[in-house]
């Protein structure tokens, strides 16, 4: 449509960099925090402006962490964070995608009862049930291990409905000439389901991994061996001592460190993540 | 090379009704034999039971005298042509032509000499590379054929494969399969909705109807001597024109012709009504012109008689008035007796 | 339920398929789920060697609790002001970015990644700008004569914590009022346009009316999201404090339970709050079914 109104363009414009400045400000007040040392955080206000030692407070960060809080090195923390991601988003995505498939291409006694204890898992998030779920993670003794990290939270309805609501669009005639030229099951889904889910995986995949990264509570619950510490969570417990002693600079150094890696994720895989996001939806 | 022999099929889904209510069907060797009727006839779910992917409730299937009604698709020796194509989306031509045959464990050499000849057969040569949905419809047809070819079945079977293309192409695409199935001499079911498609393409029609067959024979019998109301009026196209004897009985020279006991319907095709007077004996009729509708060399005249619409297809395009009155004429030989009760013919046996 | 017409004739493989999934879900969220069920009606003894079943005594004590009613009435003013808040700010954001062609796909990327930080990540970030030694914005206030201190203002730590909590979810609001307003159809607007409606008008009578399904959505997502997934923002901020002023339900599940390890009442709580998630997700699904049938 042809519209002319300058001022309502600029004005469009001027909202839009407030708000981008808005949202952005946070971090990039972290980010200038990181490259200080601590003694700029005695004078009162927060400096504004870059300083100098942004290099020795990631180094230090990342190599032997803060010591005092208690938390071990990031780079530490970041390698758990990452397997907890992969893990998680892999894992949802694996059985996810054959649960989906059990449902969709298969007919048998209790379909529907399996579909729906599938679905209840939407309603007890971990939240709602901490005590509990703790206590059976605690009795398998899986506290302070990778796998109590992370298979708790690989149950998922979402991916599941995702992948059954793709598999529904999927042409029944394809299935059938697969039969015909001789695949069963197992061969039907690794030679053409699984090609065919691609962009999907991928697009779930994207939101799985920041939901595995993000994670807060449940690695604060089933971890105290700070081998074992994800680096979301690792990050409250600087923050909590830095209220004693203003180490600022390194606790922003370990913020930035934390947000970098879903971040990038998000920017880079931008088409899929909003793909992810609207289909997981529906 | 096979025959196909389908014995007192049945299929219902659940409860009592049955989509498929007992077909026996005997299939010669090569014999291209083509399922037609209307949406929800029967004939798809028929095909689907040969092929095996519907269930089969009671009856026989047999392929070359072994009986596969519970067989897997896979080892019915049988390929399909889907009317989607259902080719697969991620591979490439080559590769949706060499899945079956890669799954059977056919030696590589023996692959490439098949889809090589395929490819020469249905001209796919320059996209033997490509993706599908780089394909126009027609050419997505061919490699749906050559899909079937390949695997050098026992038998081919067609589930309404040209109805996603064009009128212009589905015509040169029906031309091209009976080319091909003249050739490999391959015995082939195909299903169809479309009676044209039916008549040009079988050696033998089967006309179904609510799940049970009406009519086999070749398309000229089906067309020359409808065995029932339903064929006679789903067959040919205008269809038939059907008139109760009471309308008759007012022609000139009607009651002077013999029919079969228990008849009380006529039935007359477009083209043996004609309204100049023919040589040799026939009766007449008197209709007004309700419509004429030029189509081309020839006209579709729409009469009335006694509240009733009679289509007739004549030559050229007739100087008539809407309304005027007309004198119709009919040879006894184009007339085809009917019983409204059975739905049958009057002048033959039942069918055993 | 729906399947595929032709299936696989297979009858075990299903079963060995669903297995991985349904083992976790039953291990980890019905028997949990079962278990807060159970001891919500029961009593521990302080040494956890003999249970009693009490009945309702664990609900009626919660519904009799101060502490219980004020953080229901904590929760709900969180979870208005975050909805309202951050759907109010994406919303604003949405339009502008559908008023541009090529430029919107750069503000969206630069609105998009507070998505990938987490809740107590983001309450750290806000925390730090809100610290009322050496924050930017008490800061400022102190200009204007207010002495900001969410350590003890409970009203103060209220507004940082829906701060915080609306940052996060601006993205997620943005990126589905913008789906919405795309598929908003162009004639519409146009034909108001021809019938003299300025970009106001045309807004409030033709386009906001025509996202009400989206709207509907996004309003039960952000009060599931402030009630269940802000734990971490608010530990990463208040912890509940002060006195209580930002203790929302989930919080003080979490608190009563694994802090003041009182079983019996963190499942009652535990029960409760599962009842709020299934009324949720029912509304939502039953709008998922209304909009397919549009």
């Amino acid at each position: 449509m042809v519209e002319n109104r300058p001022v309502l363009n600029i004005l469009t414009h001027v909202v839009l960099i407030v708000g981008v400045a808005i949202v952005a400000f946070p971090v990039y007040l972290a980010f200038i925090a990181s490259t200080h040392d601590a003694n700029a955080f005695a004078r009162g206000l927060a400096p504004m402006l870059p300083g100098p030692h942004m290099i020795d407070n990631y180094a230090q960060m990342l190599t032997s962490g803060l010591s005092s809080a208690g938390a071990p090195p990031v780079w530490l923390m970041l390698i758990n964070s990452t397997i907890m991601a992969l893990t998680i988003a892999i894992g949802k995505i694996a059985i996810s995608i054959i649960s989906a498939y059990a449902i969709v291409y298969f007919r048998f006694p209790f379909r529907l009862l399996a579909f729906w204890m599938i679905f209840i898992t939407l309603m007890l998030p971990v939240e709602v049930r901490i005590m509990p779920t703790f206590k059976v993670v605690a009795d398998l003794g899986m506290l302070n291990s990778y796998a109590g990290l992370t298979i708790p939270l690989i149950a998922s309805a979402t991916a599941t409905f995702l992948f059954r609501q793709f598999f529904l669009t999927i042409p029944d005639e394809l299935m059938e000439a697969a039969r015909v030229d001789g695949a069963g099951p197992l061969k039907f889904f690794r030679d053409i389901l699984l090609p065919l889910s691609r962009t999907n995986i991928a697009a779930l995949f994207v939101i799985l991994f920041i939901y595995g990264w993000v994670q807060y509570l449940w690695p604060l619950l089933v971890t105290t061996d700070s081998r074992y510490y994800t680096i979301v969570m690792g990050i409250k417990r600087l923050a909590a001592s830095a209220d004693a002693d203003p180490y600022w600079n390194l606790v922003m150094a370990a913020v930035m460190l934390a947000m970098l890696p879903p971040v990038l994720v998000i920017i880079l895989m931008q088409r899929l993540f909003v793909k992810g996001l609207v289909e997981t939806e529906k | 090379m096979a025959t196909i022999n389908l014995v007192d099929l049945q299929k219902s889904y659940g409860g009592n009704v049955l989509a498929v209510k007992g077909v026996n069907l005997s299939v010669a060797d090569g014999e291209l034999i083509v399922l037609v009727g209307p949406s929800g006839c029967g004939k798809s779910t028929l095909l689907r039971m040969v092929a095996g992917l519907e269930s089969v409730t009671s009856g026989r299937i047999e392929i070359n005298g072994r009986d596969v009604a519970k067989a897997e698709p896979a080892e019915r020796d049988i390929a399909m042509v889907f009317q989607n194509y259902a080719l697969y989306p991620h591979m490439t031509v080559r590769g949706n032509l060499e899945y079956g045959l890669k799954n059977r464990g056919t030696p590589r050499a023996e692959i490439d000499r098949r889809v090589k000849e395929a490819a020469e057969i249905l001209e796919i040569g320059p996209m033997l590379d490509r993706k599908p949905r780089e394909l126009s419809g027609g050419q997505r047809q061919r490699v749906a054929m050559g899909r079937a070819i390949v695997r050098e079945p026992s038998a081919f079977l067609f589930d309404e494969p040209l109805s996603n293309l064009d009128a212009k192409l589905r015509v040169q695409m029906r031309v091209e399969i009976r080319k091909l199935q003249r050739r490999l001499k391959t015995t082939s079911l195909y299903v169809t909705h479309d009676q044209l498609e039916a008549m040009t393409l079988a050696d033998r029609l089967v006309v179904m109807n609510g799940g049970l067959v009406e009519q086999i024979g070749t398309p000229t019998e089906v067309y020359d001597r409808p065995a029932t109301l339903f064929v006679a009026s789903f067959i040919g196209s205008p269809p038939m024109n059907l008139i109760p004897v009471d309308v008759m009985a007012q022609a000139e020279g009607f009651s002077a012709l013999p029919l079969p006991p228990d008849t009380d319907i006529i039935g007359m095709r477009a083209d043996q009504l004609v309204i100049e007077p023919p040589q040799g004996e026939s009766i007449v009729l008197h209709g007004q012109v309700e419509l004429l509708e030029p189509i081309g060399s020839e006209s579709h005249l729409h009469v009335s008689l006694a509240g009733q619409t009679l289509v007739l297809r004549v030559p050229g395009r007739p100087d008539l008035a809407d309304g005027a009155t007309i004198k119709l004429y009919a040879p006894p030989s184009a007339m085809h007796p009917f019983n409204r009760a059975t739905g049958r013919r009057t002048d033959s046996p039942p069918q055993a | 339920m729906q399947t595929k017409r032709t299936i696989f004739p297979n009858k075990l493989l299903p079963y060995a398929l669903l297995a991985p999934q349904l083992i976790i879900t039953i291990i980890f969220f019905l028997w949990p789920a079962a278990q807060a069920v159970k001891s919500s009606f029961e009593r521990e003894d302080p040494f956890g060697f003999r249970t009693t079943f009490i009945w309702f005594q664990n609900y009626t004590r919660l519904f009799n609790d101060p502490g219980y009613l004020n953080a229901a009435g904590r929760t709900a003013v969180f979870a208005v002001g975050v909805t309202l808040l951050s759907m109010g700010v994406s919303l604003l954001l949405a339009i502008c970015v559908n008023r541009l062609l090529r430029s919107g796909r750069l503000y969206t990327t630069l609105l998009v990644w507070p998505y990938a930080v987490a809740p107590v990540v983001a309450g750290i970030l806000w925390w730090f700008m809100f610290n009322p030694t050496i924050g930017i914005v008490p800061y400022l206030l102190d200009a204007f004569g207010y002495r900001w201190n969410h350590r003890v203002n409970g009203n103060d730590a209220m507004i940082l914590v829906i701060i915080a909590a609306s940052w996060k979810q601006i993205s997620y609001n943005f990126l589905f009022f913008v789906a919405g307003l795309q598929s908003v159809p162009k004639s519409l607007v146009e034909a108001a346009a021809m019938d003299g409606a300025g970009p106001f008008k045309r807004f409030w009578t033709i386009v906001f009316p025509l996202l009400s399904p989206t709207t509907f959505f996004l309003l039960i997502v952000n009060i599931n999201y402030a009630m269940f997934d802000t734990f971490g923002i608010i530990d990463g901020t208040t912890g509940g404090g002060p006195a209580g002023a930002t203790n929302t339900l989930v919080y003080k599940v979490y608190a009563d339970g694994f802090l003041g390890l009182n079983i019996g009442s963190s499942s009652a709580q535990s029960v409760l709050l599962m009842l709020i998630v299934i009324v949720l997700t029912v509304v939502q699904f039953r709008w998922v079914e209304r909009r397919v049938q549009y």
